[in-house]
C-alpha cells in the first residue's frame, strides 16, 4: 500500500492517499521520478493532507509541484502534519 | 484516441448540441414568475429565472446581453422563448439569439400584464416544444464539442487524479482540433507563470497576465484581510488544502501537459475557433459555468475532492473525483471514480480514456449525476452595483 505521494523529486511535503497513524513508517512515491520515499510519520496525517519530508524553520518555504506553496509560521519536524497552524500563503497578505 | 464518434443535434448555424432544450428565458428580474408559469403550463420547456437584468449599465451591461443572448444561442438549446418586462431589451435579446437561425420569440409584460403575456407566450412554448421534440440526433465528430473545465471543492486529491485526468482530455481533445476552455483567475493565484508559459504567443502572453493583473488588482482593493476565509475554503482546507498557490498549482493540472492556450475571451465570449482558451471567470462554480455555457460551452468537465453538486440548466456537468472517501459518501454526485490513481492502480492516460468515454455517453443523451439530481444553477456574474 502506498501512505503518500510526493509531486516533484525537488518537494519537501507529501501528500498522504490514506489516513496515516502516527508512529507509521510510510511508503511513498515520487511521480515526477516514479522513485520510492519512505518517511516516519509523527502525528496523524489525515487523507489528503501533508506530511513533512524535512525539517522547516519560521520563514521558510515549502515546496511542492517543484514551486513555493508558501511560507512556515512555526517550526516544523519531518513526520510532521503540514497545514493551516503552520503554512500561511505569501500572496494577498 | 482514435476518432470517436457522438449522435448529437446539429443546429441550424452548423453547431452541435448535446442536448434539445427549449429555454423560458427571462430578461429581469420581474419576469420570473411569467417564466416560471409558462415552463408549468408547457411540458418539457426549461424556464431559466435569475437575479438581475434592471438599470444595469456600462460593461455590467454589455456582459448581461452577452449571457442572456449566448445562453439562447448555445447549441443544447432548440427554441427560445423569451419574456421581459418591456420589449427594447427583450427584442434585443431575441435579435441577437435569432442570429444563429433558430427558432426564438418574444413577449413583454407592461401594458399587458402577466396572464395575457403568459398565455400568448405558452401557445408559442407548445409550438416550439413539439417542433423540437422530432428533431433526430445524427453522427458528429467528438472533436466538434466545444468542452469547459473548472474544478470546485478541492482537495488535494484533485491536483493528483482528477484534475491531471481532465488534463489529459484536454491534450487529446485539443490535439484533435477540438474546442475547450478553462479560467477560474483568482485560482491561479501561485500558477500564474505556469499558466502564462502555455501562452501560444507573446501576444496572448500579455492578455493573460493583464487579465490576471486586473483581477488580483480587484481583490487587493476589496480584500478585508489575507482571504484565507474564503480562498482556499472550508471545504478546500478540510481536504488538505493550505494556501491559494496549492490550490492553484493543483487546479491548473486541468491544463494538460502539451497544449498552449490560444486566445483570451472576455466573460461569456464565443471562442473565435478551435484550441484551448482561457476565459476571465470568477473562480465560484455556478457563476463561471453559467458564463461557459453562455459561451458556447455543451459540454462540462468538473473535477472535485470534498464534493461540489453543482449543476447548469442548459450544459451538463460531469463530475470527477479522485477522493476515495467522497466516491463513497457522496456516490450520487459523482460520475467518474478515478481514485485508482492514487494507489497507482490506474494510470492517467487509462483515466483520461474513461472520462472520453463519459463524454461520448453524455453527448450521446446519457444524464449526468447533476442533472438526474435536478441540479440548475444558472448564475449571472454581476460586475458592479445597478444604476
Amino acid at each position: 500500500m502506498i501512505h503518500f505521494l510526493v509531486h516533484d523529486a525537488s518537494d519537501d511535503v507529501g501528500v498522504a492517499v490514506v489516513d496515516i497513524e502516527p508512529g507509521t513508517h510510510c511508503a511513498g512515491r515520487i511521480l515526477s521520478t516514479n522513485q520510492p520515499r519512505e518517511a516516519s510519520a509523527n502525528e496523524a496525517i489525515p487523507l489528503g493532507h501533508k506530511i513533512a519530508l524535512r525539517d522547516f524553520a519560521v520563514g521558510d518555504t515549502v515546496t511542492k509541484y517543484d514551486c513555493s506553496i508558501g511560507k512556515v509560521v512555526q517550526p516544523i519536524k519531518a513526520g510532521q502534519h503540514v497545514h493551516v497552524h503552520n503554512l500561511k500563503t505569501k500572496r494577498w497578505a | 484516441m482514435g476518432l470517436r464518434k457522438i449522435s448529437a443535434y446539429r443546429r441550424e448555424n452548423g453547431r452541435v448540441g448535446v442536448r434539445n432544450h427549449v429555454a423560458i428565458l427571462s430578461v429581469d428580474d420581474i419576469s420570473n414568475a411569467a417564466c416560471e408559469a409558462v415552463s408549468h403550463n408547457i411540458q418539457g420547456t426549461l424556464a431559466l429565472p435569475h437575479a438581475y437584468g434592471r438599470l444595469q449599465f456600462g460593461e455590467d451591461l454589455e456582459l448581461f446581453f452577452r449571457t442572456m443572448i449566448g445562453t439562447g444561442a448555445n447549441p443544447n438549446v432548440a427554441a427560445v422563448v423569451v419574456i421581459g418586462i418591456e420589449p427594447g431589451w427583450t427584442n434585443r435579446i431575441v435579435e441577437g439569439i435569432a442570429k444563429t437561425g433558430k427558432p426564438v420569440a418574444g413577449f413583454s409584460i407592461e401594458g399587458k400584464g402577466d396572464i395575457r403575456t403568459i398565455a400568448d407566450a405558452s401557445y408559442k412554448a407548445k409550438e416550439f416544444v413539439q417542433w423540437a421534440s422530432e428533431l433526430s440526433r445524427e453522427e458528429c465528430d467528438f472533436s466538434e464539442l466545444y468542452i469547459s473545465v473548472k474544478c470546485g471543492e478541492s482537495d488535494t486529491t484533485t491536483g493528483l487524479a482528477s484534475c491531471p485526468t481532465v488534463g489529459d482530455v484536454i491534450d487529446k481533445h485539443c490535439a484533435l482540433k477540438g474546442t475547450a476552455s478553462f479560467g477560474e483567475t483568482s485560482e491561479l493565484t501561485g500558477a500564474e507563470h505556469i499558466v502564462a508559459a502555455k501562452a501560444a504567443s507573446e501576444a496572448v502572453r500579455q492578455q493573460f497576465m493583464a487579465a490576471f493583473d486586473d483581477y488580483t488588482q480587484m481583490i487587493l482593493r476589496e480584500k478585508r484581510n489575507d482571504l484565507s476565509e474564503s480562498q482556499p475554503t472550508k471545504g478546500n482546507i478540510a481536504g488538505g488544502l493550505t494556501t491559494i498557490e496549492e490550490k492553484a498549482l493543483g487546479n491548473v493540472e486541468k491544463l494538460g501537459k502539451k497544449t498552449k492556450f490560444v486566445g483570451c475571451l472576455k466573460p461569456a465570449e464565443a471562442p473565435a475557433g478551435a484550441g484551448l482558451w482561457y476565459m476571465d471567470t470568477s473562480s465560484a462554480a455556478a457563476e463561471a459555468v453559467t458564463l461557459w455555457a453562455a459561451s458556447g460551452a455543451v459540454v462540462h468537465l468538473f473535477p472535485t475532492g470534498q464534493g461540489n453538486v453543482i449543476g447548469n440548466p442548459i450544459e451538463p456537468v460531469i463530475k470527477l473525483s479522485g477522493n476515495p472517501k467522497t466516491v463513497t459518501t457522496m456516490a450520487e454526485h459523482i460520475d467518474l471514480d478515478v481514485s485508482a490513481i492514487l494507489q497507482g492502480e490506474m494510470t492517467l492516460d487509462e483515466a483520461g480514456e474513461a472520462l472520453l468515454d463519459m463524454i461520448a455517453r453524455t453527448a450521446n443523451g446519457r444524464l449526468t449525476a447533476a442533472e438526474a439530481l435536478g441540479h440548475k444553477e444558472f448564475v449571472l456574474t454581476k460586475l458592479y452595483r445597478s444604476a
